[in-house]
């Protein structure tokens, strides 16, 4: 047993700390190239502020409280919008996998509301919602729908028939089938679809912000370009950024905890 | 060990009962009574669309016994086990184990392991308690049937890290495990190495003589069959065309002069039928 723990340590010795530093080397040379280009003159003030400028108006910004509450909103019209949305996709996953007659009746459908870029209905639902949350929230939701939808559908139909059959022969019940071989097996890509939806997400709330709201990140940015305050602008979207990676990190976690079986999870 | 062949037609008187049991005993050398259940199999048909794959199976299979089915791909083997294990419905005909069985008394082994990579070995074992899931000692049962295959220290591990071998001796304990009566077996070596398929076949004869179900093995590996059986059952074109005895005291030696005899003369008759139809 402690020889077989101790191969991958022998071919990886590399530090988990170490590891885990790595991928933020190239953001830091960035924002040093980009510091030192701007103290140089390089790149004129009025083009691209300094990172340091960035983090100074962030700095003022969070003092007042603005940036705060505006991250704040923007968290969560998508984390609310993802839930509906995602919520609503697994849901139609889950039954036109399961069940024949769900699928021959919703399935055509929503192929059809898929190929319309959900963006395409901002002047729609400016319409019907005004610039409310529920527009937004609209928005992000029909966003994060159909990759999540697509990816549950894919996953159950994609599970070993074979897995299925030795299920039944043991005896399982349908519940027990479902949770015990379906789900687990539609795991792998249902998590790709939510990853997917993550970045949906984010792109539709930009948008939508930027067109139609008064607060958020996104309508932060856009009451900066007013006033010509172009290092808030960098600022708002240096956060969306962050944020993305949030979420990623995030949805890996939750991969990480609940697909540790997969070959490809595992830590070696 | 020309004696020991016997040509079956359809219509042919069943041998008596006491004659198999007898048998059956010599060939356990009457070491202790058997927990298998008989097999009793009269006028089995199936149908796949116009495509006729059992054609008329009457069969008897003492309790206890190992039997072999062999044949060439497409004969219709597997599929009179999967009729055996209930995993198709009967088109015509009767299979019946004597007595009122219970789900967990007749299990099948197939030629994948099938294990569910999301679950642990110890819990891939469990699954094979069926509705003895839920119950207290499952966790303990599935333990010793782990045991019995040599894989105590593996309870913990994901299925992925096993090799070929392991995994399919996963499959042998979650099979084990509910104590079935009848054990069916689909070519559950085929995807092995050699020299791995040979220490599965000596653990499956182990197993069986130790736990004394009743056993059906589908192989196209006619060596296998001879090494493992009782009774090696020639399937073509949907019927029984060969039932040989394999009068051969256990333990049987790999290779002996004995085993090969039988062997030579199954592949002839193998090979014979296949020049009648010259599909080869």
């Amino acid at each position: 047993m402690s020889v077989i723990e101790s191969l991958p340590r022998v071919r990886s010795p590399r530090l988990p700390r170490a590891d885990a530093l790595i991928q933020w080397i190239v953001p830091l040379a960035i924002v040093l190239v980009w510091q030192t280009a701007c103290v140089t003159g390089f790149v004129p003030a009025r083009v691209l502020p300094a990172p340091s400028d960035v983090a100074l108006a962030g700095w003022k910004l969070l003092l007042s409280g603005e940036l705060a509450r505006n991250i704040w909103v923007s968290f969560w019209r998508a984390g609310v919008g993802f839930v509906i949305g995602g919520g609503i996709g697994f849901a139609f996953g889950l039954a036109n996998g399961l069940s024949q007659v769900s699928n021959k009746l919703t399935d055509t459908t929503l192929q059809m509301v898929r190929n319309i870029p959900h963006l395409a209905l901002i002047p729609l639902v400016i319409l019907w919602f005004g610039i409310d949350e529920s527009a937004k929230l609209f928005l992000v939701a029909l966003g994060v729908f159909f990759p999540i939808y697509l990816n549950t559908l894919h996953g159950i139909r994609t599970v070993d028939p074979q897995l299925i059959e030795m299920g039944r022969i043991y005896g399982m019940t349908d519940g027990e089938l479902f949770r015990r071989v379906i789900f687990s097996g539609a795991l792998p890509s249902i998590f790709v679809g939510v990853r997917f939806a993550l970045g949906i997400m984010w792109l539709t709330l930009i948008v939508a912000e930027t067109i139609a709201a008064s607060s958020g990140l996104g309508y932060m940015a856009m009451q900066a370009r007013e006033f010509m305050q172009i290092d808030v602008v960098v600022l708002s979207i240096l956060i969306y950024a962050l944020l993305g990676k949030l979420a990623d990190s995030a949805s890996r976690v939750l991969e990480r905890l609940t697909l540790s079986w997969h070959p490809a999870f595992q830590k070696h | 060990m020309q004696e020991a062949l016997r040509f079956l037609s359809p219509d042919a008187e069943p041998v008596d009962r006491a004659d198999f049991i007898e048998q059956a005993r010599l060939a356990r050398r009457g070491s202790q009574v058997s927990r298998g259940l008989p097999l009793t199999i009269r006028g089995l048909r199936k149908s796949f669309g116009d495509n006729e794959v059992l054609r008329g199976i009457d069969l008897h299979i003492p309790a206890g016994q190992f039997v072999a089915i062999v044949g060439r791909s497409g004969c219709g083997k597997s599929t009179l086990l999967r009729l055996i294990a209930g995993l198709e419905t009967i088109d015509a005909g009767t299979i019946s184990f004597g007595e009122e069985t219970r789900p967990e008394d007749v299990r099948m082994m197939f030629q994948e392991p099938r294990l569910l990579p999301w679950a642990r070995v110890l819990s891939n074992v469990e699954v094979g308690l069926g509705r003895g899931r839920a119950s207290s000692d499952a966790q303990a049962r599935a333990e010793k049937a782990l045991g019995e295959v040599g894989l105590d220290d593996k309870r913990g591990q994901w299925p992925a890290v096993l090799s070929g071998g392991q995994k399919q001796r996963v499959a042998l304990a979650r099979a084990l495990v509910s104590d079935p009566r009848v054990l069916a077996f689909d070519e559950p070596l085929g995807a092995l190495d050699a020299l791995t398929r040979i220490s599965m076949q000596r653990l499956l004869e182990r197993v069986w003589h130790d736990q004394a179900f009743t056993a059906i093995l589908v192989t196209h590996d006619v060596s296998e069959a001879v090494a493992l059986a009782d009774r090696v059952l020639v399937v073509e074109h949907g019927r029984i065309t060969h039932d040989v005895n394999v009068d051969i005291p256990r333990p049987r030696r790999r290779g002996s002069p004995d085993l090969a005899e039988v062997e030579g003369s199954i592949l002839n008759n193998l090979l014979e039928g296949a020049e009648d139809t010259s599909d080869l």
